[in-house]
Formats: structure tokens, C-alpha cells, sequence
């Protein structure tokens, strides 16, 4: 659930997200995303930018995208607190492992996973360097509380001092210092080039690649199928499959409900699962062999579960 | 065992947790636990004791308000020097304890242990087959829970052959030292040096097999995901942490077959239900009993204030049979769904290997259902005492061939 809306920059607004029951969220770490749920099947995914110290709320923010498909639009335009979506994740591909330094390089909205790393890079006092760019200085989010960070942030509105001039940055960097980047695909490839040269696991993007063909997310229900010649049971909106298969009498075994353990792993025979977990990489959920029960959906009309 | 109110404002016990008496047969200390309150100050130790399933469960799970990293046994390391350099999983919190669990989560994923099902099942078929052939009564523990975790795990993880046998004394001891300095700590001090020295030159790259979970550690560090001197405390954690735990979960599922002769028919019935057989029967016996946390912070639970920096004790054991969770908890039942038991913890520090635990015991327990008809005590069995894991020293059966 919504539970405020905030506008962070030109054309960005943060979220805040609680369960509608007061529960906690599943854990996260820096470097983890969500993906969001949103009407007419649009699915998208955000970094969370909040404190998981808070076990009850996660912050994303979001950019209007000008030539996207409508789910920065949806955001902006039409949703508001107290309206419910749904949540897949959170995961993460883009850990904050340990180093002696850290360099983390942000264009535009790709500040988002940055922050809670910057939190925690703070929290254990490793010496850190933010190089910031944006298109303008008022389209860039959260730099007002960057800057209480004195001469470790270096921000760059490209309007006053043109591209980020990474080489300099990176010269200045011991080689132990890992480096975090995430923004736009021009930057990623740039910071790649200048840091092609820095050992192995030292630099680190995250790089959101919008699917081609976001697949058509269901709102209603959904058989599922157990084993190619097996019974079916009806799995209602708002019932997990976990659920749906333990009322009609087959337990899976499951630990954490939250798509987050591993336990309720099971095998896909057929049909197109919506994978809503915090376990499979991307590649594995494009294979789609597997799916975690607990908290993923289908998005086709029947699922053929191997069990 | 009464309780009563006392100027800490909670239902208290003056029950010895770790006594004799309760180490072993905890159940009735356990509902004497859940039924004083929610929350029990335990007047022995000064410390609070949560039993019941949903209180368990939350504190586990909230890492925030618990603290892992002023250690999971009774000593205060805010104020007590640890025995051992502290683990950098068990004994830690976020942030610290992210890159570590991360590495190794990736390491003993279901996924990344299919490689190794064909050979866990091979081996325990052969183990099974050894004992059978056997003319005398077996002894469960002695010959099969104790035995095939190392006939595998030790192997998986890439140790040498030489000293394996130092790893169940130092879990045993490790286990014991989350408890007070009792009697039986202080059995296992004599030799605990030699063998801690054992398990830690273990750790070390060049003493790992390639392609071994060992291995695959120190390659994390060279990743840079974990550093280089992490690398040996994590190898460390699989050494602590993956024998002992499995060997009991392993008597603890062979113990409720032999006493459930209708369980075991349905088991050979269907011996796909051998997962849900393991973790039933983790859920009945908790091979892990207890684990501490700390408060971070004063935490309100249950109209009490437990004071920042107070240990707080949960009893896995008893949530995992509280009535007010489960129905008949005290039955071995194989049309149950133990899932949600919090045999293995739950939350951020929720057991790393629980994979490894229930792939060894899918093998071990197939095997058996499909090679032995009958399978029953043949003798008193006799419990083997340890501060936090439940244990049996011996479990005489018998065994006959399909």
C-alpha cells in the first residue's frame, strides 16, 4: 500500500510502501529491488532507497520516464497514498560486498541504490566518494541530503559542467576501491571503459534491462495442474499457490513465505509462471524451470506444476 | 516448575533450561514455558525466555530489536571475550553479516546442490545396503545418522581425509558453550585446543579440495564478494555447523520412524514423502533447542520491557509443539505440513544449510523406505545430552530387508 508520495526532484517522486496489515516486509540489503505490479500489466522495477532498519516500509523513487511505456506515468500521474499494489522481491544483484573504499558513480535517478549504500558505508566508517551527474541540478533527487556529506559528494549538473569526467575520478582512486555505478546505459559503458583495467569483482553495475514484451500479469485466477496428468485446483486472486495447493489437500513444504528461502521450490512443466520471488536470477526466470510457490503466480490461464 | 510474578514484571521460572533434568526430557518444562506467558523471565540466568510459536517466530525474525552480534549463547559478548574468534554468520548482524551469508547462500543453494543428489543418493543406497547385511541389531546412531553425513558432507565441503574425526567433538563442543559453564562445557575443555586447532588449519585454502564448498568460498573472495580474511571463518561456519545439526536431524527422523509404525508404512508407501517426513521430524524433536538474542534496544513484549543489552532465549523446541500453532503437536504425522516450523530459525539467520540438511536426509531416508520392510526399536534408546541440540547417544533398532 501507498502510504506517501513525495516529490524528490523535476520529475521524480519517492514512495513509501507499507503493508496494508502493518506487517514487516521482507529483509533487503543495498543494491536490492522491487518490482512493482502496476495496472494493465506493466511491471517495473525500482531500487529500494529507504532505511531497512524500518522492517515496516520500503522507499523507491521514481523518474517519469518521457518515452516509456506508461508505468512512470501511472506513478506519476495517477497513483496515490492509501492505493494498493502489488510488490514482487526484493532482490538483489547488485550486493555492496566489502572493500577498503568505495567510489560510487550515480547519473540521474540511478542515485537510487546508491543512497542506502552511502548510509552504509557511513555506518561502518569506510571512506567513501559519490560523483553525482543529472541533467540539471533540480532534476536530481535527494541532493539535499547528499550534501551534508561536505566534499565526499561531488555533484554535476551537466548543464554547468558538461559529462562527469570519470577519468579523473577514477585516477584518484587506489586500486582496493570498488566502484558502484548505476545509471544510464551510456555512463555504465563509459565507467566500464575507464575502469577496464581494475581487478576482477572491483566494479560493479546495475542495469535494469526492460523487458521487450512485459508479460501480461493476471489480476484474475489461475488453475494449476498437478503433474501432466494430474489433478487441478483453482487458485483465486489474493490465494498464493502454496495455499490454493494446501487446501486442496497437497503439501508443499515451504519455511519463509516471502519467496526468500528456497524451500517451496517447484518444478514448471508448462505454461508461464510470474516469478515474484527474491531466489532466481534473471536468466533463471527467463527459463522458467522452476518457481517458488509462496508468493509466485502465473501468468498464463494454467500452470503444469511437476508434483 | 510454577510460575510467578516477581518485581520483573514477567511470569518467572526458576527452572535450570540447561539442567539434567530438562536436557533430558525438555517437554514438560517446555508447556510449563509456553503456559507461564508469553514472555518468562528466567531467574537463573537473569535472562527472558520466549516459548510460544508466534512470539519465537517474530523475534527471530526481527533482527532490528534482537541482535545476533553480542552472541547467540548465554555469554554477553558486549562484556564477555567469546571462547572463539565470534562467526561471522551466526554470531553477527547486518551490515557485517550481509556479504558473508550472501556468498554462502549462493554455495549451499538447493539449486547449486543438484549436482550432488545423484551421489548422496548412491551413497546412501550403499550404507543401507551395508547395514542390512548385518546379523546384529544396529544401533541407528552409531550406524547410519552418524555415519553418512560423513560419508558426504565432509567430502562436499573438501576436506582431507586425515582428523575428520574432530568434527563431531568440536560441534558437540560448540554447542555446548552456547549454554552456561556447566559440567558439560567444562568435559569438553580438556581436549577442545587440539581440536579447535584441527578445524581451523582445515579452513585454510590449500588444505581444500577444488570444486569443494571450501573452494568455492575462497573463490568468492576472489571475486572480492567476501574478503580474503573472511574466507576461513565461513569455511569455519560449515565445519561448525553442518555435521552435528545433521547427525541429530538424522536420529531425530530415524527415532520417530521406528516409534511410528504406521508412519513408516505410509513412508514406504510413498517415499516421496521423505522431505516432508524430515522436516516433520525437525519440527518435533529441534535438533537446535535454543538460540539467544540480545535487545538492541528496550523492546516492549507483552506489556514488559525487556531493558537493552538483555539476553533473551528462545526455545525453538517448545514453538515447534505449541498447541496454539499446531494441531497435536506432539504427534510424529506424516499428512501434516510442518512448514513454518522454526527448527531451522527463521529470518536473516535462518540455517545456511538447511538445503545440504534435507538433501543428506531426502537420500539417507529414500533409501530406507525403499530397501527395509521393517523398521523398529530393538532397545531402550538413551539421549545424549548437549546444551542446545537434542541428541541421542544410541537408538538400538532392527531392521529387515523388502
Amino acid at each position: 500500500m501507498v502510504e506517501e508520495k513525495t516529490r524528490r526532484a523535476d520529475d521524480v517522486v519517492s514512495l513509501r510502501l507499507v503493508d496494508p496489515g502493518g506487517h514487516r516486509l521482507p529483509d533487503w540489503a543495498p543494491g536490492a529491488h522491487i518490482d512493482l505490479l502496476l495496472p494493465g500489466g506493466l511491471t517495473r522495477q525500482y531500487s529500494l532507497c529507504g532505511d531497512r532498519w524500518d522492517p515496516l516500509a520500503y522507499e523507491v523513487a521514481v523518474l517519469r520516464e518521457r518515452h516509456g511505456r506508461g508505468g512512470s506515468a501511472y506513478i506519476h500521474d495517477r497513483l496515490q497514498p492509501g492505493d494498493r499494489l502489488d510488490i514482487g522481491g526484493p532482490r538483489n544483484n547488485f550486493h555492496l560486498v566489502p572493500a577498503d573504499r568505495y567510489l560510487f558513480i550515480a547519473g540521474g535517478i540511478g542515485i537510487t541504490p546508491l543512497i542506502p549504500m552511502i548510509a552504509q558505508a557511513s555506518l561502518l566508517r569506510i571512506p567513501w566518494m559519490l560523483l553525482y551527474g543529472g541533467r540539471t541540478r533540480t532534476s536530481m533527487a535527494y541532493l539535499d541530503a547528499l550534501s551534508d556529506n561536505g566534499d565526499k559528494v561531488t555533484a554535476r549538473p551537466q548543464d554547468e559542467f558538461g559529462l562527469l569526467e570519470l577519468d579523473e575520478a577514477l585516477a584518484a582512486q587506489p586500486v582496493g576501491t570498488k566502484i558502484y555505478c548505476c545509471g544510464p546505459e551510456p555512463l555504465l559503458q563509459a565507467v566500464q571503459a575507464c575502469a577496464a583495467d581494475r581487478p576482477v569483482g572491483h566494479l560493479r553495475l546495475e542495469r535494469f534491462v526492460p523487458k521487450d514484451q512485459p508479460p501480461p500479469l493476471r489480476t484474475t485466477g489461475f488453475e494449476v495442474q498437478l503433474g501432466a496428468d494430474g489433478p487441478v485446483v483453482r487458485v483465486a486472486p489474493g490465494c498464493s499457490v502454496l495455499d490454493a495447493l494446501e487446501a486442496a489437500g497437497t503439501n508443499v513444504l515451504s519455511s519463509c513465505r516471502q519467496g526468500t528461502c528456497g524451500t517451496c521450490e517447484t518444478g514448471v512443466l508448462a505454461g508461464e509462471p510470474d516469478h515474484r520471488d527474491s531466489l532466481l536470477t534473471d536468466e533463471e526466470r527467463a527459463r522458467s524451470t522452476s518457481m517458488f510457490v509462496c508468493v509466485s503466480r502465473s501468468c498464463s490461464d494454467r500452470l503444469v506444476l511437476d508434483l | 516448575m510454577t510460575a510467578r510474578t516477581t518485581r520483573a514484571d514477567a511470569p518467572t521460572m526458576d527452572t535450570d533450561p540447561f539442567g539434567p533434568d530438562v536436557l533430558e526430557d525438555p517437554i514438560p518444562f517446555h508447556t510449563a514455558l509456553r503456559d507461564a506467558g508469553e514472555l518468562v523471565y528466567l531467574s537463573r540466568y537473569d535472562v527472558y525466555g520466549l516459548g510460544r510459536y508466534a512470539h519465537v517466530h517474530a523475534a527471530l525474525s526481527d533482527w532490528q530489536s534482537f541482535e545476533s552480534g553480542a552472541g547467540v549463547g548465554l555469554s554477553n559478548f558486549r562484556r564477555e571475550k567469546p571462547w572463539r574468534p565470534p562467526s561471522l554468520l551466526l554470531e553477527a548482524d547486518p551490515p557485517q553479516h550481509d556479504a558473508p551469508r550472501w556468498a554462502l547462500e549462493e554455495i549451499l543453494s538447493a539449486r547449486s546442490l543438484r549436482a550432488l543428489e545423484q551421489q548422496w543418493t548412491a551413497t546412501a543406497e550403499q550404507l543401507v545396503d551395508e547395514v542390512l547385511a548385518r546379523d546384529e541389531p544396529i544401533d541407528a546412531v552409531r550406524d547410519l545418522a552418524a555415519v553418512f553425513p560423513l560419508r558426504v558432507f565432509p567430502d562436499a565441503v573438501g576436506l582431507c581425509a586425515d582428523g575428520r574425526e574432530n568434527l563431531l567433538p568440536y560441534g558437540d563442543h560448540l554447542f555446548n558453550a552456547f549454554g552456561p559453564h556447566n559440567e558439560l562445557v567444562e568435559r569438553g575443555l580438556s581436549q577442545i585446543g587440539q581440536v579447535s586447532a584441527w578445524v581451523n588449519s582445515q579452513c585454510a585454502r590449500d588444505r581444500l579440495a577444488p570444486d569443494g564448498f571450501g573452494a568455492r568460498i575462497w573463490e568468492a573472495a576472489d571475486r572480492g564478494d567476501i574478503t580474503h580474511e573472511q574466507a576461513p571463518l565461513i569455511v569455519r561456519s560449515l565445519l561448525s555447523a553442518g555435521v552435528d545439526t545433521t547427525v541429530n536431524g538424522l536420529a531425530a527422523i530415524l527415532h520417530a520412524l521406528a516409534t511410528s509404525p504406521s508412519q513408516w508404512q505410509r513412508l514406504r508407501a510413498d517415499p516421496g514423502l521423505s522431505r516432508i517426513a524430515f522436516d516433520e521430524a525437525v519440527r518435533l524433536e529441534s535438533p537446535v533447542q535454543t538460540f539467544f538474542r540480545t535487545a538492541t534496544r528496550d523492546v516492549r513484549v507483552a506489556d514488559v520491557t525487556i531493558p537493552e543489552g538483555t539476553k533473551i532465549l528462545m526455545f525453538l523446541g517448545a514453538a515447534n509443539r505449541d498447541p496454539r500453532h499446531w494441531k497435536d503437536p506432539d504427534r510424529f504425522d506424516l499428512s501434516r505440513n510442518p512448514s513454518g516450523h522454526v527448527g531451522f530459525g527463521m529470518g536473516i539467520h535462518q540455517c545456511a544449510g538447511q538445503h545440504v540438511a534435507r538433501l543428506e536426509a531426502a537420500a539417507l531416508v529414500t533409501a530406507l523406505a525403499q530397501r527395509v520392510r521393517t523398521l523398529e526399536l530393538a532397545g531402550a534408546p538413551r539421549r545424549h545430552h548437549n546444551n542446545t541440540l537434542r541428541a541421542w547417544a544410541s537408538l538400538p533398532i532392527a531392521i529387515t530387508p523388502s
